[in-house]
């Protein structure tokens, strides 16, 4: 067995099994997370949610899946069919492979690639790509206006997201995941992560992310006050539904870039307790009851707001922050708490 | 034939095929959804160089950013087809000759990388193991140390480019309303409310 596994066709076949079971990860939290974002929605409304299907109603997102792919697939008269069946599997496999750089634990990560933060952030910046096509080939006026508003929010967006991950990048000397998690250990658990040196940048890297990702209270692409739904207005059955698992797949890729950034990936946050990938999936999971509660409570933006906030508030703080931290790593500021490339990088 | 080979013709092949669709492609959209397909297939034939700095960097500026706004401005124009394909014809002659001299500038550069001394001394020059430096922090080192003040003054040629298209752009309209956030967080109460006792039957 051994032997087999060190020819060509069985590092083929390791290779398709570990994208197999990241895969599985992947789907199988996004049927919890959709049910867990519409339980938490419930609660914070004092209403029950989902509770019909399966034990506390746990299969309802089982149930809706098999409902979308059972649904006849419309296609508007005046579309361009093919930029229009493009647009949700672009939006549904580009969430995906950005899962193959993401580490769960210290040497169990997909590809080990050295530049796997740009992988990410490359990846991330093309999502939008689903969002625009999808807009214009429904060739109908509100997905047009959702898709124009896509584009320029998630640009925005991801120049101040870039310009926070710069800073994490200064610190760490590198731009693997493994390093930068690695660069967070220290004596003091869960003090000694990177929420701390960069304090102000974990609010505004779980700001951008919300409006990188569409999430309310940012949803101006798929408004349904204004734009009935933005670019999915056109969509019905297994396209909507790949856009919509894409939406929720990013979501949880953001809650993922949060976990390694700032709060030390798989990690324990207290010393003497063991490391392991359930940190790293328990940490993902609080910060996707963060989204959740946001888009409970919080009201949605308007568009010039929204450009505002982004242009005039989150890019020059992030641009201040990285020339502060270049300077702080520089001279081996507070101990070196900015300056851990001996240990990461 | 490897695996690599394989994979160097399938990236090739895609650049050059959509490529050649962009040009051919009849819906402007269509073109520029090709163009990305290039830029993507060029990035991958980057990281079978060895070269996944670059290869990330050209999908995060030119496909993430660059042909976003492209896809944004071509969704917005109104095109005429007809009209384009009859001033073809008449921007031939241009086009071509565009292409020569760009064509004819690749042959002079590849032509005097392989003859050229200094060329020689450049290729000569030993290239540091990869797992001893990363690629990323050998641009790091030659852009931000090396050539810093190169670097700088294209930055400082960029900027005055885009403050001269913001100045041609600007125009400060006296008769909008604007919000302005700052009055709005430092409004008081005291300010702007005041509480009546309102009588019955008489009003204020």
């Amino acid at each position: 067995m051994a032997e087999f596994l060190a020819t060509n066709t069985g590092i083929a076949l390791i290779i398709v099994a570990q994208c197999l079971a990241v895969i599985g990860f992947v789907m199988i939290s996004l049927l919890f997370l959709v049910y867990g974002d519409r339980k938490i929605w419930a609660a914070v409304q004092m209403r029950r949610g989902p509770n019909v299907v399966g034990l506390w109603g746990l299969l309802q997102t089982v149930a809706d899946a098999l409902k979308y792919v059972v649904k006849e697939v419309v296609i508007p008269a005046g579309a361009d069919r093919t930029v229009f069946m493009l647009a949700p599997l672009a939006s549904f496999v580009l969430a995906m492979i950005a899962w193959a750089v993401i580490p769960f634990n210290d040497t169990w990560v997909l590809a080990n690639l050295n530049v796997a933060i740009l992988y990410v952030f490359a990846v991330s910046s093309l999502e939008v790509y689903g969002v625009i096509m999808g807009g214009w080939a429904s060739n109908s006026k509100y997905p047009f206006l959702g898709s124009l508003r896509s584009a320029a929010q998630m640009i925005s967006y991801e120049v101040s997201i870039g310009l926070i991950i710069v800073g994490v990048i200064i610190s760490t000397g590198s731009l693997n995941f493994g390093d930068i998690v690695r660069a967070q250990d220290g004596n003091y658990g869960f003090f000694s992560w990177y929420w701390l040196p960069h304090f102000p940048m974990v609010f505004l890297f779980f700001i951008s992310a919300l409006a990188e990702t569409n999430r309310p209270p940012f949803d101006l692409p798929e408004a349904e006050s204004e734009l009935v739904a933005g670019y999915q207005v056109e969509y019905s059955s297994t396209p909507f539904l790949l856009f919509m698992a894409g939406e929720y797949i990013a979501i949880f890729l953001m809650c993922a870039l949060t976990t390694l950034l700032f709060f030390g990936g798989w990690l324990s946050p207290i010393p003497g307790i063991a490391d392991s990938p359930l940190w790293m999936v328990g940490k993902m999971a609080f910060f996707f009851f963060l989204f959740a509660m946001v888009k409970a409570i919080v009201p949605r933006y308007r568009y010039d707001q929204l450009m505002r906030l982004g242009w005039k508030v989150f890019l020059p703080m992030s641009l201040a922050w990285v020339v502060l931290v270049a300077f702080f790593a520089q001279y081996g500021a507070f101990g070196g708490a900015y300056a851990r490339w001996a240990i990461g990088g | 034939m490897t695996f690599f080979d394989f994979t160097f013709y399938l990236f090739a092949i895609v650049t050059v095929g959509s490529g050649l669709l962009c040009v051919l492609a009849r819906q402007p959209v269509h073109s520029v959804l090709w163009l990305i397909c290039a830029f993507f297939s060029s990035a991958g034939l980057f990281v079978l160089l060895g070269a996944e700095f670059i290869a990330m960097l050209l999908v995060i500026v030119y496909v993430g950013a660059v042909a976003v706004l492209f896809l944004f401005v071509v969704m917005m124009l109104d095109v005429d087809f007809a009209q384009l394909k009859a001033e073809m014809a008449k921007f031939m002659p241009v086009a071509l000759l565009i292409g020569v001299v760009l064509l004819m500038e690749l042959g002079l550069v590849f032509g005097s990388w392989t003859v050229s001394p200094d060329a020689e001394g450049l290729r000569a020059a030993v290239t540091p193991a990869l797992d001893e430096v990363h690629n990323t922090a050998a641009l790091g080192q030659l852009i931000y140390t090396k050539y810093i003040y190169l670097f700088q003054a294209a930055g400082l040629i960029l900027l005055v480019a885009m403050i001269g298209a913001i100045v041609l752009t600007l125009r400060h309209r006296k008769d909008v309303k604007r919000q302005v956030i700052r009055d709005q967080i430092l409004r008081d109460p005291k300010d702007a409310m005041e509480i009546k006792d309102v009588k019955p039957g008489q009003g204020l």
